[in-house]
């Protein structure tokens, strides 16, 4: 009864501010309403703080991760979803079933990194195809000791530690390294809080873990990064300016956000805060510890999103692309 | 004859006095075990809690408690979280608790005891051993779409709700069976009805242990993570929901059931997983509050079971 009450109450009072709202602000949301990735939630959390306080408009963001933010955003709950990847076919196929239009815009990037313990001085360097040996699904139980990955590494058992399934940090670098997204031994030290994965290899020598940047630069006294090898041949080690000149690939990923496009193209309080969010884009990501793109690329992603197209143009897996082809990519859409 | 039976009863003092002996030990080694167990878990307890003070002590300042959510460790502060878990918490206690007393009333007083009243009872006792995020899942299955009721603070407290129901429907009843049946048998032996047995004996008499139940339901649902975050809580929002007092008539307002927000423990989830150490000590303050405020809740619980129990004489 009690419950019966309150839900009726609550169902009046939807219908009596929508009333009141609804002719004077007719294409104003009252909140932007945000969810999505863990990954980007700090960049989108910093727009939100200072947006809020400069323009008044209230600003939500949740944490549902990237599949979680799809599937609100798709249902309509969300007008902006955050992500750590592209959106999958399937993604695609539900916001269509809801009439859902969306545009894919790409805010910082991220340099996957890979580190080992602050006492490992054999890896300095790997390549993508010794990253493969060690965590491809048929290296389980196989791959167990350090002088198996290069046989000039010393006899040290190796300890993996690295993101749960549930991350899109995850998804992309066994995509990157394994081929596949998702496909990756199973015995691993797995945890959804990357400080954990810190913890493990810092006090482990022959440990080894993978996570974004930002986790690398807090804990740089306790951990050693390694130089991945690139497309070029290069061993490059995972730093701002590598990930913002494109040298250090494939691990470095794009974050993007996705925006509702009617409220993109209609809304007055979500096109305020667009704007604010890409003007602002570079030094909020930089502060959070995420790489920005530079000037001229957010001016053309500026460009891109006035132009309102929709679409995703990440159809195939977007591994290893440079800032400027991922603008390719998005302009060509 | 005699002689021999002196010896026989020697015997059998000496036989009794080493038994005697056998025993205070195995009672002694029972009782250093108890202790050792004891000690050992709240030195443990302890020191976890220690460790978090002193993390989280240079954040036990008035602008924690009143900051909202910032990208900047130092100015980020507590007040969306603890007004969120409060105005949850409100909800889940004017639902669960009317309905968890009149259940559990209901099952002691009225329920006549067949199969049906034995199949609720396993099946309440069940649902207190469900884990949370089975709750979370149903709740969002249920109050978020089907019954369209959003991700908001009402859905959060009925979800909660449904965590602590087992809690106060088992305390209920365990209280309610602590009332010797004279008491029953007097009040309806003077012409009470049942109604009037339940309302002036039944619950005045069991409120002690009702009122434990509830707190210790409430001091578990402030501490719920999995629920809250499956059935949507945000985990940035910088304003509050409307007050529920309002200064003009009817002083009362609804508005802030429908309003978005964030609790406790997942602001204290969010810095945690955050590479920067700063945000780590925010974290470190938020659980110290979280356990203080659960402990206070415990506390409360001890304080009124007792001076309630003082009360009554039988």
């Amino acid at each position: 009864m009690k419950k019966l009450s309150l839900g009726l109450l609550k169902e009046s009072l939807i219908v009596a501010s929508s009333l009141i709202l609804s002719a004077p602000l007719s294409a104003a949301v009252d909140i932007v309403e945000i969810d999505g990735s863990s990954t980007v939630y700090p960049i989108a959390e910093a727009v939100a703080e200072e947006f809020q306080i400069e323009t008044g408009i209230k600003v939500t963001v949740g944490v549902s991760g990237t599949g979680g933010g799809f599937k609100k955003f798709c249902r309509g709950d969300t007008v902006i979803s955050n992500a750590s990847r592209p959106i999958k076919a399937k993604e695609i196929k539900k916001c269509d079933e809801a009439g859902i239009d969306f545009i894919e815009i790409p805010v910082a990037f991220d340099a996957l990194t890979v580190v080992v313990n602050k006492g490992n001085d054999w890896a300095n360097e790997l390549t993508i195809e010794e990253l493969k040996k060690i965590w491809e699904p048929a290296a389980q139980g196989k791959i167990t000791n350090w002088n198996q990955v290069r046989p000039s590494f010393p006899d040290m058992p190796l300890k993996l530690y690295g993101p749960g399934a549930d991350s899109g940090t995850f998804d992309y670098f066994t995509e990157a390294v394994n081929g596949e997204s998702k496909a990756i031994r199973g015995d691993f030290t797995a945890s959804e809080d990357d400080n954990i994965i810190v913890k493990g290899v810092a006090g482990d020598k022959g440990g080894m873990g993978y996570f974004g940047l930002a986790y690398f630069t807090e804990n740089s006294e306790t951990l050693k990064a390694v130089k991945i090898k690139n497309a070029a041949g290069k061993f490059i080690m995972p730093s701002l300016e590598a990930a913002q000149n494109g040298s250090y690939n494939p691990l470095s990923r794009p974050l993007f956000i996705y925006l509702n496009a009617k409220k993109a193209a209609f809304d007055v309080n979500v096109k305020k805060f667009v704007d604010f969010f890409l003007n602002n884009a570079k030094e909020f990501s930089a502060e959070v510890g995420y790489v920005p793109f530079t000037d001229k690329e957010y001016t053309a992603i500026i460009d891109h999103y006035k132009k309102l197209k929709t679409g995703t143009a990440f159809a195939k897996p977007a591994i290893g692309l440079s800032v400027e082809e991922i603008l390719k990519l998005s302009a060509s859409n | 004859m005699a002689q021999q039976g002196k010896a026989k009863s020697l015997k059998d003092l000496n036989e009794i006095r080493s038994l005697i002996k056998k025993h205070k030990k195995n009672d002694f080694l029972f009782a250093a075990t108890g202790m050792f167990v004891i000690a050992s878990l709240t030195i443990t307890l302890i020191i976890l809690f220690l460790d978090l003070i002193i993390d989280g002590y240079p954040k036990f300042n008035l602008d924690f408690f009143s900051n909202y959510p910032s990208r900047r460790a130092a100015r980020a502060g507590i007040l969306s979280a603890w007004i969120g878990s409060s105005l949850v918490l409100l909800v889940t206690f004017f639902v669960a608790v009317p309905l968890g007393i009149a259940a559990g009333v209901y099952l002691e007083e009225y329920a006549k005891k067949n199969w049906f009243a034995d199949l609720i009872e396993i099946n309440v006792s069940n649902l207190a051993g469900v884990p949370s995020i089975i709750y979370g899942l149903l709740a969002l299955g249920l109050f978020v779409y089907t019954f369209d009721l959003g991700q908001s603070i009402l859905t959060a407290g009925l979800t909660l709700a449904l965590l602590m129901l087992p809690i106060v429907i088992v305390s209920t009843r365990e209280a309610i069976r602590a009332i010797p049946i004279h008491i029953r048998e007097a009040a309806f032996a003077v012409g009470a009805t049942r109604w009037h047995v339940v309302l002036h004996h039944v619950i005045p008499y069991a409120y002690g242990g009702i009122l434990t139940g509830v707190i210790i339901g409430m001091a578990r649902a402030i501490g719920e993570t999995a629920p809250v975050i499956t059935i949507g809580a945000l985990t940035f929002i910088a304003f509050l929901p409307p007050s529920p007092i309002m200064p003009e008539v009817p002083f009362i307002n609804f508005e802030w059931l429908d309003s978005g927000f964030t609790v406790l423990p997942i602001q204290m989830f969010n810095w945690i997983s955050r590479p920067q150490h700063a945000f780590h000590i925010n974290a470190a303050a938020t659980g110290a509050v979280i356990i203080i405020l659960t402990a206070l809740m415990n506390g409360a619980a001890i304080k009124l079971r007792y001076n309630v129990r003082k009360k009554i004489k039988w």
